[in-house]
């Protein structure tokens, strides 16, 4: 089996993975970081994104193989010591979630976002989730959460 | 989805080496059409050859006459360049429809083209543009190329390194796009060219990308969106799906073919 390595919240990991290894798998059953979770499983409802050299992707559309070398950021990576990020915070002030499953891929993919565009209007935040599905929350606060979150982060 | 193995070469000599080398292998661009299939069990290549270790396949280039995007450029590197955005700007706003963000983080133009799928964006760009596809083996040109549903004129080892885009002096794309996916339920692509007016529909055929001919005849002599308003393509061989029926598709065509040319300008 090839091995791939790859730096996953700054740190350094190493593993013997068949190449049809999702990178999505890689990191929830070798790494346990089950906060990135498998919805659709067809790269359509978000729920698996995290950051792959800087930008978001969906974890279950790319092979562990392919992240050989690469930087990738997931949930288990924002917080601060037990400190909240801004914007996992902003989705807690303004009841962003229900179920929470779609969260750790709303929040990656908000921060994906915010890096370009640190004060994204409505719309643009309403665009930017076209690859991220809620089925409990109707998208209104989150878009609300994702806002408040880019203030937050502007400081 | 089954097993495969997996390279990565560095060069496209060595890719071709290593398909031409494989059992039943494949090229891996970005993934995004293929992986999905494998996991279907729809595709299972003995081999997968990654591309994205090949610097030489990733970056756009200025011309002179247009652009030149190398294979491995993914949707977002087209949507934010400047310089598409400078020279071809309908091609810029195509690249930033096409799926959603994290998909245009990973899918790139070669793989979206060698695929031609019948609901594509850039299939569409590059017959309105009359692009030429450019491979490790020769350059064809976009009306050559797209010859039927998932088919094109590319060869068992032949791989896509570039396609080069001229400008046009307008251009625009409208698409009418599935709520879900972002594919196209129709798109159309129009272009004022040296060699006159292009029309190129995408989501609607069941042979995928086509030019409607009466439609650049009608622009050639009058570039308005009355111009193409009364001019309807037959529902024959129309796709009909749950989304749309061959009827409404045929309706959709002149409609988006309407907005498109007005858009353009």
């Amino acid at each position: 089996m090839p091995t791939v390595s790859m730096t996953v919240n700054g740190k350094s990991v190493s593993a013997d993975v068949e190449s049809r290894t999702l990178l999505v798998q890689f990191l929830r059953e070798h790494l346990a970081l089950t906060g990135t979770h498998v919805g659709c499983d067809t790269s359509q409802c978000g729920a698996c994104v995290v950051h792959v050299n800087g930008v978001s992707a969906k974890s279950c559309t790319m092979l562990a193989i392919q992240a050989d070398g690469a930087d990738v950021a997931t949930i288990e990576g924002l917080d601060d010591n037990g400190t909240l990020h801004p914007m996992q915070e902003a989705f807690r002030d303004n009841h962003g979630l229900q179920c929470g499953f779609c969260t750790p891929g709303m929040v990656m993919s908000a921060l994906d976002l915010v890096k370009n565009n640190p004060s994204p209007s409505e719309q643009d935040v309403r665009e930017w989730l076209e690859g991220n599905i809620c089925r409990c929350t109707g998208y209104h606060n989150i878009v609300k959460a994702i806002q408040a979150g880019a203030a937050a982060m502007r400081g | 989805m089954y097993a495969f193995n997996y390279q990565r070469p560095d060069s496209v000599a060595a890719a071709g080496s290593a398909l031409g080398g494989s059992d039943d292998g494949k090229f891996l661009a970005g993934g995004m059409t293929l992986l999905p299939t494998m996991k279907q069990r729809l595709a299972s290549p003995s081999d997968l050859i990654d591309l994205s270790g090949i610097g030489d396949l990733v970056g756009i280039d200025d011309n002179g006459d247009g652009v030149v995007i190398r294979a491995m450029t993914t949707h977002a590197a087209v949507a934010s360049s400047s310089l598409v955005q400078a020279k071809i700007p309908a091609l810029a706003a195509l690249a930033e429809g096409i799926g959603d963000p994290a998909v245009r983080n990973r899918g790139t133009i070669g793989g979206s083209v060698a695929n031609n799928d019948p609901a594509a964006d850039y299939p569409a760009a590059c017959l309105g543009l009359g692009a030429t596809i450019v491979t490790n083996q020769r350059e064809i040109s976009a009306d050559d190329f797209f010859t039927g549903l998932f088919e094109t004129a590319l060869g068992e080892d032949e791989l896509i390194t570039a396609i080069r885009f001229p400008s046009a002096t307008k251009a625009a794309y409208q698409k009418f796009d599935n709520p879900a996916s972002r594919y196209a339920i129709v798109g159309v692509f129009v272009a004022q060219t040296a060699g006159g007016a292009r029309v190129a529909v995408t989501g609607a055929s069941q042979d995928g990308v086509f030019r409607a001919g009466e439609m650049e005849q009608a622009l050639s002599g009058n570039w308005s969106s009355d111009a193409v308003a009364n001019i309807a393509v037959p529902a024959d061989g129309l796709n009909a799906d749950i989304h749309a029926s061959a009827a409404y598709r045929a309706h959709l065509v002149t409609t988006m073919a309407k907005r498109a040319v007005a858009a353009a300008g």
